[in-house]
């Protein structure tokens, strides 16, 4: 039950001040330093994700923006070989001990992936598996849940009537919208997204950035994305990524007008990449 | 220089014209003779059998020799006794290594397991008879229903283990690291997420395994055994249309090849039927999963 009401603590209608020093960061990563076997493919990152804002992660294909974002959540574990050193705290503890539970940590921290993947299973479903894998059965509270995500997400009027369908019949936009739906419903403090929009139109694109906007003050988001003006419509810091190490972090609307870094610079200008 | 190339594509059409359609001819013929074979098959059966398919085949036990009529019902249970051991045995074993092996192992230990998948699918249907007679029968003293099962439950083993192994490997890896991100475990990312989505597949797996043992008589011949009567024990020999349908085939009397020729039609209506359910199943599941 306690699982949708808003935790008062982090009083979420609160406004957001951007230039705001004093807000706590979330997630805290340290000399990150990332290995596909004998391979560095992350060099020396040190980055600060601020809570309640959207950060943007660019860079060129390859250049380890999606590694890092799968650090976060400990996604990495899964590809053999791989190796990491250095120090990754969210909320202030760090993910890679002995000690965490990797399956409560994902819980805490959401993804969304490039691809859309909803479950075989029914639109409903696919939002109440996270709920039921946790424990909760009650159908009035399943309905309840499964429909403000869907609300929140911005899909439930299209498909408030036929919830018992596959979710596989859905549109592609209309999917990832359901996995950002289906990420919701558990909860999370932190949301990942690994490029959400570079299998989708224009017109989903700019629902999805809607989305993201309207959520951004509940959530933590870390969002990749290849496309520089999402970046500069969606997020409020950016961090530029290239060849494993991390070149440039700064609020967007400075990052990309006065770029203090002139590899950066070239980048964004389109000199290169 | 391009006229010369002109005249001779000129030249050899005629040729090449006569040869395509040579080439496509034969090999319509050669689909038309797999159509004719299997129509021929069923011809026979139907020509010869028929006339003994009738509702005392399905309800009466077979009669003495000399005696006229008499049926196969006893065998007819017995098949569909025999076929739901060999699902007991082959199913889980099957699709639990078919899980393992796709979800879990190393490749190699993956690369070596299905290598001998494919080296027992090889092994004459016999073998299997003369293991399940040395595991089985000897200890118990006894021909049995539960070794004929056995018998035919590890026969089904390597094409579950096979099919549904494969199919598991095609869900995309991005759904099982969705199923992980959810903070859902990944015993329950197996069950919940990638077993349903290869589902049409392993059951594909389980029909093409189930009729195949089906219609096998070599591995019964000394485990199940046959019998004239119902049997009223799983220890107990029982009968089997293959088996029953042996039997008649090779002995001198008309009446009882008749009655094999009909037995003979009803085993190839229940494969046929497992079949028809199996692309039924998948069917049905596809259409949900598309959505209509």
């Amino acid at each position: 039950m306690q699982i949708y009401t808003p935790k008062p603590s982090q009083a979420p209608t609160q406004p957001l001040k951007k230039e705001d020093s004093f807000q706590d960061i979330q997630i805290q990563v340290k000399n990150l330093n990332f290995f596909y076997g004998p391979r560095l493919s992350l060099k020396n990152i040190c980055i600060g994700i601020p809570s309640r804002c959207v950060v943007a992660l660019i860079g060129p294909s390859g250049c380890g923006k999606s590694t890092l974002i799968r650090t976060f959540n400990r996604m990495n574990d899964l590809i053999p070989g791989t190796r990491m050193e250095g120090e990754i705290l969210v909320e202030g503890a760090n993910i890679y001990t002995k000690e965490t539970d990797v399956v409560a940590l994902r819980r805490e921290v959401g993804m969304v992936f490039q691809k859309s993947t909803p479950f075989p299973k029914t639109i409903y479903e696919n939002v109440a598996y996270g709920l039921r894998l946790i424990g909760i059965s009650d159908k009035k509270v399943l309905n309840l849940i499964v429909e403000k995500c869907l609300r929140r997400a911005a899909l439930w009027d299209e498909v408030k009537d036929h919830l018992n369908r596959s979710a596989l019949s859905l549109s592609g936009g209309q999917q990832q919208r359901l996995c950002i739906a289906r990420a919701l419903a558990v909860e999370p403090k932190i949301i990942l997204m690994d490029e959400p929009c570079s299998a989708l139109d224009p017109i989903a694109t700019s629902r999805i950035e809607e989305l993201i906007d309207s959520l951004k003050s509940e959530y933590t988001i870390v969002v990749v994305t290849h496309n520089m003006q999402q970046a500069a419509r969606v997020s409020d810091k950016t961090a530029f990524i290239m060849q494993g190490e991390l070149v440039e972090f700064n609020t967007t609307s400075i990052f990309f007008t006065k770029p203090s870094n002139k590899v950066t610079e070239d980048y964004i200008t389109g000199r290169f990449g | 220089m391009k006229n010369m190339i002109q005249e001779s594509f000129e030249r050899t059409r005629l040729r090449r014209e006569i040869w395509n359609r040579t080439m496509v001819c034969i090999l319509f013929l050669c689909a038309v003779c797999v159509l004719f074979i299997l129509f021929d098959i069923l011809g026979h059966l139907i020509v010869q059998g028929i006339s003994s398919l009738n509702v005392n085949f399905f309800t009466r036990l077979p009669r003495a020799v000399g005696e006229q009529g008499g049926g196969m019902a006893n065998t007819i249970v017995g098949t569909f006794v025999l076929l739901v051991l060999a699902v007991c045995v082959g199913v889980p074993v099957g699709l639990g290594s078919g899980i393992y092996l796709s979800e879990y192992a190393h490749q190699r230990f993956a690369q070596t397991v299905r290598f001998m998948t494919d080296v027992m699918n090889g092994v004459p249907s016999i073998v299997f008879g003369i293991f399940a007679y040395v595991v089985c029968v000897l200890p118990m003293k006894t021909f049995s229903a539960v070794s004929g099962g056995f018998a035919l439950g590890i026969m089904m083993i390597p094409i579950i283990t096979r099919t549904s192994e494969q199919f598991m490997r095609m869900v995309p890896n991005q759904l099982r690291e969705a199923g992980l991100a959810l903070g859902v475990p990944q015993w329950r990312v197996t069950v919940d997420i990638v077993l349903p989505s290869a589902m049409g597949g392993i059951m594909t797996g389980i029909m093409v395994a189930l009729a195949r043992v089906a219609g096998e008589t070599a591995p019964l011949l000394f485990t199940a055994f046959g019998n004239r009567y119902f049997s009223h024990s799983l220890t107990e020999p029982i009968a089997a249309l293959p088996l029953q349908v042996f039997d008649y085939a090779i002995s001198p009397f008309d009446d009882w090849h008749r009655q094999a020729w009909a037995g003979a039609i009803v085993l190839i209506t229940v494969v046929f039927a497992i079949n028809l359910f199996a692309s039924f199943f998948v069917a049905r599941r596809n259409k949900f999963l598309s959505g209509r």
